[in-house]
Formats: structure tokens, sequence, C-alpha cells
């Protein structure tokens, strides 16, 4: 029996898989192997050619910003690795970023240049993470392994430094814990001699690949007034016409002083969105390169000093009362910024990743609210899947590169 | 007498707070720059600003819920606020009995961001700005679900996160982090029917917790059965410890490594 109309439930959402007409309703998903997650897409179709879609969402919500509320600033670091589990030091260190700007707090120098480096190689992870599931998704195998290989090499370089290989938590409030191992450097320099020539391995097997460009061109078509009135950004505004980069822009760490480009395609589609990828692993080498020769030069230093906030260094708290007695406090009560609310944007692999922070002068966060790129990225596609065809469908949501730990939260 | 604890607001606390603690403010100051001030004389032409000031570099403007919209449509079509990263609400109903919401407003030209905040009664809805602002169609669904909040003229104000049928708003200050009954029985209640809520029983959140009659998942020493089998046909007879009396090896015996004399 179908549902009268109403204001509350309009007629075209009513889901009515058995019609007379020509038209068909399918679910993609929730379970789907290119949704990458758990995204639940209602298609109505004529044919092939969608004509309507809803993405529905909400299968890996976990109530992060729920858990936010009832955990000290400490203690919920580690939850940020969940969002965006593909580039988990992008999530601590906007979070932290946040904190640190609450609070007013200067990170020591070397903090700064190790999480850059953090930062782009995990930038460089992410988006050859991209490369290799969206080419899976459209249909060549082979990249899916050349990428993943080289993904591998960056996330055991991830694993020495911090340990772990996808939830990193490598970034702490005040700056980071541990400094480089030694033979670090060498590592990562031999990494982003390589990564060039694989990079052109994949451009030769892609960006004049014949049905590569069928597949993508002129396909999910984002045009730049959908891109900005959806909130849409990192790539996807850029992949739009629109130059606009956080770490150009709103420069936080070091990107004020690092030489590098910020490649904008006015294609609209996933093809120039795919250019701006690969063209952003390049910017990160070139970043990562001048971070290196940045780090000799710098005082060991890695937790900024403030006692109040950010517990002092291991020795310091072996050897001194005083220092100890602040460790406790901290570890068992939590600091507590001061009260305010900051807003604060940083550009993650994804787009624009900002924590919301209202703190009431307590160790528990008021409201923390993650604006995760994702989200928006998610809701355009209910704008840009009407009239392509289903094969098509597969290529705008690998282009869109949605992660559902951030889309649900 | 069980000791009373607000419901108001069910979220953790701290758990000891110094008698003469007082909690220092974000410094907030006087709108000087002239992008921010050009911007927020533009808005007081048209609507009545309550606050406005500078924190941590952005323009933060406080406006009364009705001029939501005329606000927002002035930043966006005279100072150059083409995108809205982010809009949701602040629940502070326990202390005010208020929501606030906040729209986080950028300008892509001049890299500037504000935010226009606003306050509404619990009862009361807000305007949809999805004319102005597309990402609306999302955020404010997600605000609706999270808090309960009404949107007067959003296309399509559904429940975003949770399901369609769920009771509650989960971000309010009153829902606890664990869930209310309604969570804990919900696919029970729906699966099943809530006369099964006793046969199936609560969910056991103790990792930690034995069951002594599960055969599958739990051994007993001295009480060895079959895997998986039946414990009600299994008789209780104990199975006595055996040890073997041989030592297993002395390792006072052999030559010993003597260390090194320190020097």
């Amino acid at each position: 029996m179908q549902q009268q109309p109403n204001k509350l439930r309009p007629f075209f959402e009513n889901l009515n898989f058995e019609r007379d007409d020509n038209t068909m309703v399918i679910n993609f998903g929730p379970q789907h192997p290119s949704a990458h997650g758990q995204l639940r897409l209602v298609l109505e179709l004529d044919g092939e050619q969608v004509v309507k879609a809803y993405p529905d969402i909400g299968y890996l919500h976990r109530g992060v910003e729920k858990m936010a509320e009832n955990m000290i600033y400490n203690e919920f670091l580690p939850t940020t690795d969940r969002l965006d589990y593909i580039a988990s030091t992008a999530n601590n260190y906007a979070f932290a970023l946040a904190v640190e700007r609450l609070i007013g707090l200067e990170v020591p120098r070397r903090a700064q240049v190790i999480r850059t480096m953090l930062l782009e190689l995990n930038r460089i992870i992410s988006h050859l993470f991209f490369l290799a599931t969206h080419a899976l998704d459209v249909g060549a195998m082979s990249i899916f392994l050349y990428a993943f290989r080289e993904r591998e090499y960056a996330m055991d370089l991830m694993e020495e430094y911090c340990g772990a290989r996808l939830t990193h938590s490598a970034v702490r409030i005040g700056g980071v814990p541990l400094d480089l191992p030694p033979g670090w450097l060498t590592k990562l320099t031999q990494y982003i001699d390589k990564l060039p020539d694989q990079i052109k391995l994949y451009e030769d097997l892609l960006t004049e690949n014949r049905i590569w460009r069928m597949r993508l061109e002129n396909v999910g078509v984002v045009t730049p007034e959908q891109a900005l009135s959806w909130g849409c950004t990192g790539i996807m505004l850029r992949g739009s016409g629109i130059a606009y980069d956080i770490r150009k822009e709103e420069p936080y760490e070091l990107y004020g002083e690092l030489d590098f480009d910020i490649p904008v395609s006015d294609r609209c589609d996933s093809y120039g969105r795919y250019r701006l990828y690969m063209e952003e692993m390049k910017q990160s080498i070139r970043i990562l390169r001048q971070l290196i020769g940045m780090y000799a030069d710098t005082e060991p230093q890695l937790m900024a000093h403030a006692p109040q906030y950010i517990s002092a260094p291991k020795e310091e708290i072996m050897t001194q009362n005083y220092a100890l007695m602040q460790h406790f406090v901290l570890v068992t009560q939590g600091m507590r910024p001061p009260k305010g609310t900051v807003y604060v944007p940083t550009e993650s692999p994804k787009g624009e990743l900002g924590f919301y922070i209202k703190s009431e002068g307590e160790p528990y966060a008021y409201r923390l609210k993650i604006r995760a790129p994702s989200f928006f990225h998610t809701g355009i596609l209910q704008d840009i899947l009407p009239g392509c065809y289903i094969p098509d469908v597969v290529t705008i949501i690998g282009s869109t590169n949605i992660v559902f730990g951030e889309v649900d939260r | 007498m069980r000791k009373y604890t607000p419901k108001d607001n069910v979220q953790a606390k701290a758990k000891y707070t110094d008698r003469f603690w007082v909690a220092p403010q974000v410094p907030r100051e006087p709108v000087e720059e002239e992008h921010f001030a050009a911007s927020l004389d533009a808005v007081k032409k048209e609507v009545t600003v309550h606050d406005a000031y500078m924190e941590r570099g952005q323009l933060v403007i406080h406006i009364s819920p009705e001029d939501n919209i005329a606000t927002l449509r002035i930043l966006k079509d005279s100072c150059g606020y083409a995108m809205c990263s982010e809009l949701s609400a602040v629940d502070y109903l326990a202390r005010d009995g208020e929501f606030e919401i906040f729209y986080q407003l950028l300008n892509l030209n001049e890299a500037k961001r504000i935010r226009v905040v606003t306050r509404i009664k619990e009862d009361q809805a807000i305007e949809s700005i999805v004319p102005l602002y597309d990402m609306a169609k999302f955020a404010e669904r997600e605000m609706y679900d999270m808090f309960g909040i009404r949107v007067n003229n959003h296309p399509y104000l559904k429940r975003i996160i949770m399901p369609d049928d769920w009771e509650g708003h989960p971000l309010r200050k009153t829902y606890p982090l664990q869930g209310d009954e309604f969570a804990a029985w919900y696919e029970v209640d729906k699966i099943f029917g809530k006369e099964y809520r006793d046969v199936i029983g609560p969910e056991l959140r103790d990792p930690a917790r034995i069951d002594r009659y599960d055969t599958q998942r739990f051994a007993r020493i001295g009480h060895e059965v079959p895997f998986g089998a039946d414990p009600s046909l299994v008789d209780e007879t104990e199975t006595p410890i055996e040890y073997s009396s041989a030592p297993l090896s002395d390792y006072n015996k052999g030559p010993h490594k003597v260390l090194d004399k320190r020097k």
C-alpha cells in the first residue's frame, strides 16, 4: 500500500520497489564494494539512467561527538584516529591544533617539522589509497596493486615512527611525543626519491588511457556554484576551478614558510580531480624535501612548555616533584582550557577538516563539532548523480573520495 | 538515601574542582580589522546585532534567531561569504533553557571567517538556510537529528544519522552516553517484539563476564565436557586434577653462568 504524501514525507521519497512503469528503485549498498564503506544510496532509475539519488548515511555512526563531551582532551585524541582512518594523522593534528589554539599554545620548532612531515606523508598515503581504490572501482586492477605497494612503504615509515600503521595518534596536544628514530630521514629520502618514478608509472598507465578517460571525462561534473554552495573543499573545490587551499590561504604549522604550488583544474569532472590528486602527491614530495632540510637545525625540544596544560618531559617527571604532581593532575583530571570557542580549519587530504570546540573551562569539552569534508561530499551526490548512468555512479563515488568514518562520525 | 544527581546534564563532570578556581576566558577583542569592520557595519544596517567581537582571529556576531536568513544573505551577497563551512547547535537547555546555533562562514577571496551565533528556546523553530547554502540540506538534518531543533521550510527534514524511528536526540545533554532504555532494547523490540525482552535479556557490557554454563566459549578445569555439550546433560562430577610427580626440571643444578665482575 502506498503511503499518502504529506509534508514530512514527500511523495518522491516513498520507496516503492515494484512499479508498473519503466522506472526502478534500487538500493546501492549499504554493503557494496564500491561504496567505500557503509553508504546506502537509493537510486531511482529510468532504464540505466539515474533519475533521483538519495544518499542514506549513518551505518557507521559511533557518536564520536558525544564521546568527546565525556572524555578529557588527551583521552579523546586516539578517538580522532577513527574518523578518517585513511589519514589519521590529519585528524589527530586537526584536533590538537584546535585545542592548542584554544589554549593559545606555541609548539616547538622540531615538533612542527615532524608534524608537517607526518601530515604530508599521510597525504601521500591517502592519495595513493584514493588512486588504488578509485582505479579498482573503474576497472584498472593493476594500478591497485602498484599503488598499494607504494602505500605499504609509506606506512612502514609511519610504523617505524609511531608503531602504528593506520591509527597513528602520533601527534599530541602541544607537540609530538617522540623524536624521529635514527636513520628515518634517510629512509624517507629514499622513499621520496623513488615515488616520482612510481607516480610516473601510474600516469603512464592512466592519464592517456582510452578507457580511463572515457570513464572519467565529463563524469561527475561539479559546477563551481554547486561546489561553493555545498561546502565542497579540498580537491572537490579545486577540481571545480576555485583555488583555495587552507595550507596556502590560512597557513598553519610550517606551511607559511614552505614553497609549494596548489594545482587547480577547471575541468570540473572526475578526470580533472584525478589529475589533481597526482599533482598533489608531487607537491607533497616537494614539501617533504624541504622539511628534511629544516629538521637538522632545530632544538631537540618536542613538547611545548606549558605546565598548566601539558605534562613536563619524562626526565623532569621522574626527577622533580612538582612536575610529577602536575603530571598526576593532568592525567587524572585533565587540562582545563580557558572558556571560549574556536573553529580551526585544516587541509586534510579530503578537504577542510575543522574542529569546533566550545569550552566552558572544564576538563571536558562542552561541545565538539567535527566538520568533516566527506559529509558534504556525500551530500552533493544527491545533486550530481541524477542524469548519469549506473557505471558512472561508481566512478563518482570513487572520485569524491569519501570515507565513512568521518561521514557518520 | 541515594545521592541526588542532576538529570538535565548527565555528561561527565570534573571530579574535583578547586573552590578558588576561576576559569580564564579566551580573549575577546574589539573588531578593528578593516574587512571585518566593514562586514559588521553592513550587517548592522539591516539587523540588530546583540554582540560582536573577535575571537582567535574570527569575527563572532550574535543575532536574533528571526534574523538568521537576513544576516547570512547580507554576508553572502555583499561581503563575499560564499561558503558556509559548518552549522550546528550547542545544548544550553540545562543552564539557560536555550540552544545556541552557529553558522561558520568562509570568504574565499579574503580568507576570512565569520561565525554567526543565535539562540533559540527549546520549543522554537529556526528558518532554514537552504535557499542560500545547499550544504544546509545535510547539515540542518543533522542538527535536527542530534538536537531535535525544528527547521522551518527545509525541503526534507528527516533524521540523517540515527534510524528514522529513533526516540530521543543523542547530542542533548540529557541523553546519557550509554544510551537510554529505548536505545538498549532497540533491536530486540524491532526484530522480535517487546515481549522478547525477558527471553533475550539485557545486553551484557562486561567484557570480563564468565558464564560457567556456556560450554562453547568457556572450559572449567576439573569439569571438562565435550565442546558445545548441553550443560544440563553433563553430570557435575568433578574430575580430580592430577599432576605428574616427576619434577619438571631443577634449575639449581648444572653449571651456572657467572656474571662478569664489575670493573
